[in-house]
């Protein structure tokens, strides 16, 4: 009896290791909880004379337990803790109703709108733009020194310009930070096109040619299929880039709403909490964002015979 | 099968069948044919001088080295590189209508297929193209399809086929729209022999059946003895013809004829052709 049940404990710990939920969340669940580790051994580190100077200012006797729990739940830490972050997160999202002003959903949404509407005029900027390359030896000349230039301006730097420009032809709110974030957006859009509607073999232009098809036929026939997995490549780089235009257009306008506005208040007050809260939110929506962009690759690949 | 003189301007051996009665209508007129390259090393004559007149009907084969020109010859009848000098007429026009009007079907040494499209949909990329109608293009597809023995194939994709299936496909391909010549540029190269062998015989029924008049460049003098009606034997710098040689086996010839003493004679006439062409380079 016993010696049969010896028998079976690692024989059963080791079909557990294997099991395949095991085997691919276990690595992914060992670094999290390794980083969250190494975070908090952060925030103690971090946080520890800022917490010892307030009990000392306030001449309160503290032991080293007291300045322990100081850490974790300091007001305004330098680093706040993990479950600080946590706690604010969950409170902003769920606390308040989805449209109120204190509401991270809220602001959330200030900001994906105008990430969106930049991404769509990105993306279509950066298509006529590989558009017109591709198709002119001259256009490809005089085009893409700018297009390069266009991106070593850094943005904060325009960001302001650009605001109080279209402010004074009376664009206000949605549409300025919208074009901030296509600014950004459409370089990596129309590089990555570029080399797409190039990267058809030389064979396959050779016999469109010996089926005389016009250039429209190649295009539509040819070149924009071929060039869809660097479309969707370049898609995923633009989407993010696109959010972080909009939380950049942001903040030197002084936006009231979105998550531009509450890392801008955030850092005023110093309300490190908020702070990282908005950061996770930001994340969050980038990541659900790449996702959507995945999905929609995994189903065109399926109907372009993807292996 | 050979019903037209040939026309060479570097005098060949002189033993030439008699011309035929009734000439055919001559599908590839060249005279004088020359392309000139410029290179970073200076001039290459691809093409000096060719000369070739082709009836239709006629399956003719260039062999030769590489550098030697077949390719481009090919590629100047199809227009996808023009001469420097000499005139040529392809089916009744120039070069380039020829192209504009669809005339030839052009299979290249890679099946170069669509890899996001279906077999039967790389299939009706020139009828799309073409604009044929919905219902000829799915007629079409099948009839092709069927005619390379790819009938169950319709809704694969490139990379579902062997090598040598996707170049049956690319075939039916060149041939969908039933253009009046075929040009093939070692259209067997990339395949193992058996594979070959077998695309080989499956050629030469289709050429048989279909009546159609083929080009086709090779490196391999058993099939171009195999395939041909006639063989082209070129050579390089300057890329030229050196001898045009006559090969009437029976049309329903099976590969057995490869050990025939016929067979062995011309295929030794070609190399004794392309040693000739070889030999001031050594």
């Amino acid at each position: 009896m016993t010696s049969s049940s010896l028998a079976l404990a690692p024989s059963s710990a080791r079909t557990l290791a294997r099991h395949p939920l095991v085997e691919r969340y276990a690595p992914i669940l060992t670094t999290v909880l390794a980083l969250v580790a190494i975070w908090y051994i952060a925030a103690v580190a971090m946080n520890w004379t800022l917490v010892k100077d307030s009990f000392e200012r306030e001449e309160t006797p503290y032991t080293v337990s007291d300045i322990l729990a100081g850490t974790m739940d300091a007001e305004r830490p330098l680093l706040p803790a993990p479950h600080q972050i946590a706690e604010n997160f969950f409170d902003s999202v769920f606390g308040y109703p989805p449209l109120a002003p204190r509401s991270l959903v809220y602001h959330s949404l200030v900001t994906l709108s105008a990430t969106l509407l930049g991404f769509v005029l990105g993306a279509i900027f950066g298509i006529v733009l590989a558009l017109m390359i591709v198709h002119s030896r001259v256009l490809e000349r005089s085009l893409l020194p700018w297009i390069i230039c266009s991106q070593m301006v850094p943005i904060l730097a325009l960001a302001p310009i650009f605001i109080v420009v279209l402010g004074a032809i009376g664009l206000q709110g949605l549409l300025p930070k919208a074009i901030i974030s296509a600014y950004l957006c459409f370089f990596p859009i129309a590089i990555g096109m570029v080399k797409g509607f190039t990267s058809p073999d030389p064979l396959q232009i050779e016999l469109m040619r010996t089926w005389s098809a016009t250039p429209r036929q190649v295009l539509w026939k040819l070149r924009w299929p071929a060039a869809v997995p660097f479309l969707f490549a370049s898609l995923k780089v633009a989407i993010t880039i696109s959010l972080i235009g909009a939380i950049v257009a942001e903040l030197p306008t002084g936006a009231e709403a979105g998550i531009g506005a509450r890392l801008l208040a955030g850092s005023y007050y110093g309300q490190t909490v908020q702070l990282w809260s908005a950061l996770v939110a930001s994340a969050v929506l980038s990541w659900g964002l790449i996702s959507i962009i995945s999905l929609i690759e995994r189903g065109v690949n399926r109907g372009m015979g993807a292996r | 099968m050979a019903l037209i003189e040939p026309h060479i301007s570097f005098a060949g051996p002189a033993e030439q069948p008699p011309t035929d009665t009734a000439p055919k209508r001559l599908v590839v007129d060249a005279e004088n044919i020359s392309l000139t390259f410029e290179t970073a090393d200076g001039k290459v004559d691809a093409l000096s001088n060719v000369s070739l007149k082709v009836g239709e009907g006629e399956f003719v084969s260039f062999i030769g080295p590489s550098g030697c020109g077949k390719t481009t010859m090919l590629r100047v009848i199809a227009d996808l590189q023009q001469p420097t000098s000499g005139s040529l007429r392809v089916n009744g026009m120039s070069a380039e209508a020829a192209r504009l009007a669809r005339s030839y079907g052009y299979v290249f040494q890679a099946p170069a297929l669509f890899p996001w499209r279906s077999i039967e949909k790389n299939l009706k990329l020139p009828l799309e193209i073409m604009g044929f109608s919905e219902a000829e293009q799915q007629q079409r597809a099948e009839h092709y399809l069927s005619l390379v023995n790819l009938t169950g194939f319709e809704r694969k994709f490139p990379w579902q086929l062997s090598g040598g299936m996707q170049q049956r496909v690319s075939i039916a391909r060149a041939l969908s729209f039933d253009p009046a010549l075929l040009l093939m540029d070692e259209p067997f190269g990339a395949l193992d022999e058996i594979v070959r062998d077998h695309l080989n015989e499956q050629l030469l029924q289709l050429w048989r059946t279909m009546g159609k008049t083929v080009l086709f460049v090779t490196h391999s003098i058993p099939e171009a003895v195999f395939l041909s009606s006639r063989i082209v034997v070129m050579s390089p710098r300057p890329g030229r013809i050196i001898d045009i040689i006559d090969c009437n086996f029976p049309p329903d010839r099976s590969l057995e004829i490869r050990e025939t003493p016929e067979f062995l004679k011309i295929a030794q006439r070609v190399r004794n052709g392309l040693r000739a062409g070889h030999s001031y380079d050594e």
